[in-house]
């Protein structure tokens, strides 16, 4: 880096002319920000290994069902489009939140509750119907890898489901606060972050799967 | 040193505009079309499909990025970048370096199974002689 570091809030000053925080790193919105920007990465790397793992295993089928078998490009279409919509819905919560429209951003959250629940019902179904089928994560190396990383990622989701629905209590019972606006902005990180590992699945796993 | 910021302060640190999320969803709706399109209609030759598919996840992924975690926005110095960077250079090492490690254990236990069954075959070889 060219220039010393106690010099770089003059660049910011433009862009926040009412800051009254020089340094814009260390106010508790860009610290809990960085911090859960910090765990993603680090969720990142969990994810890397587990699709890795995956690629290693994905023709281990141990004379079990190929990817082919078992796999509807159908229903891995919808659960695509389920999820980047639920995405999105999430951040048109922020953005009404920027003007502090109460019910606008309760009602986006909703929108995206619902979106996230059922891509998570979806999921559940694929899975259950696998399992009746006799191809549950015993059957082969590739279903075990199939599994723990879809699982993950659908544990993921879930998780955040429950969060999101503490977030809308939140947001009814104690408005559009710093507090509030904060822990929405991390939210939206994790469920966008989501639907980004989302977009590795259904190339790796099922497209790859049924080329 | 820690200090809180109003409302309208943190709100002007955070970056996202409905242009930016319109952008974003047409541009994954388009991609991910485009991904499903080359599975199931099948223009493309076998051999450039996975990489097509490759090559489509990353742009989207690099899209969504941009449109909707706002990386490369915040304020300088760019530390989410940088660690952003740092992490895809782990993760590089991991994935690239796991399938270098395993493809190749594969062709070695591969090369000496066959390299046994020669073997067994020059001892039934000596046998009849």
């Amino acid at each position: 880096m060219s220039r010393p570091l106690t010099l770089h809030h003059q660049d910011t000053l433009e862009a926040h002319p009412d800051t009254r925080v020089p340094d814009p790193h260390q106010d508790v919105f860009s610290t809990t920000t960085f911090g859960f920007w910090v765990y993603l990465m680090t969720d990142c790397l969990l994810f890397a290994t587990f699709f890795v793992t995956f690629a290693v295993f994905h023709d281990r089928t141990f004379g079990g069902p190929s990817p082919k078998d078992l796999f509807d490009l159908k229903t891995v279409f919808i659960e695509t489009m389920v999820l980047l919509f639920s995405s999105v819905a999430c951040g048109l919560a922020l953005l009404s939140s920027l003007k502090l429209e109460k019910t606008k951003v309760i009602i986006w959250m909703a929108v995206a509750f619902l979106l996230g629940a059922s891509f998570v019902a979806i999921e559940l179904k694929e899975f259950t119907h696998l399992v009746h089928e006799g191809n549950s994560w015993e059957r082969s190396a590739f279903l075990s890898s199939f599994f723990t990383l879809v699982g993950t990622h659908g544990l993921h989701v879930s998780v955040g489901l429950l969060w999101l629905m503490v977030m809308m209590f939140q947001v009814f019972w104690m408005g559009i606060t710093a507090l509030t606006f904060r822990r929405l902005s991390v939210f939206s990180m994790f469920w966008h972050f989501l639907d980004l590992i989302w977009i590795f699945i259904f190339t790796f796993v099922y497209l790859m799967g049924m080329v | 040193m820690s200090t809180d910021l109003t409302l309208k302060e943190i709100q002007k640190e955070w970056h996202g505009t409905y242009r930016s999320y319109a952008l974003g969803l047409l541009f994954s709706l388009v991609l991910t079309a485009i991904s499903f399109g080359l599975v199931i209609l099948n223009p493309l030759p076998h051999k450039y499909v996975h990489i097509a598919l490759l090559v489509l996840a990353v742009v989207q992924a690099a899209g969504q990025l941009v449109f909707f975690l706002h990386l490369g926005q915040e304020a300088h110095p760019r530390w989410e970048t940088l660690i952003f960077s740092f992490t895809t250079l782990i993760l590089l090492i991991i994935v690239i370096g796991t399938l270098w490690v395993m493809s190749d254990l594969n062709e070695r236990t591969m090369e000496n199974m066959e390299n046994m069954k020669n073997m067994t075959n020059m001892k039934k070889d000596m046998v009849h002689d």
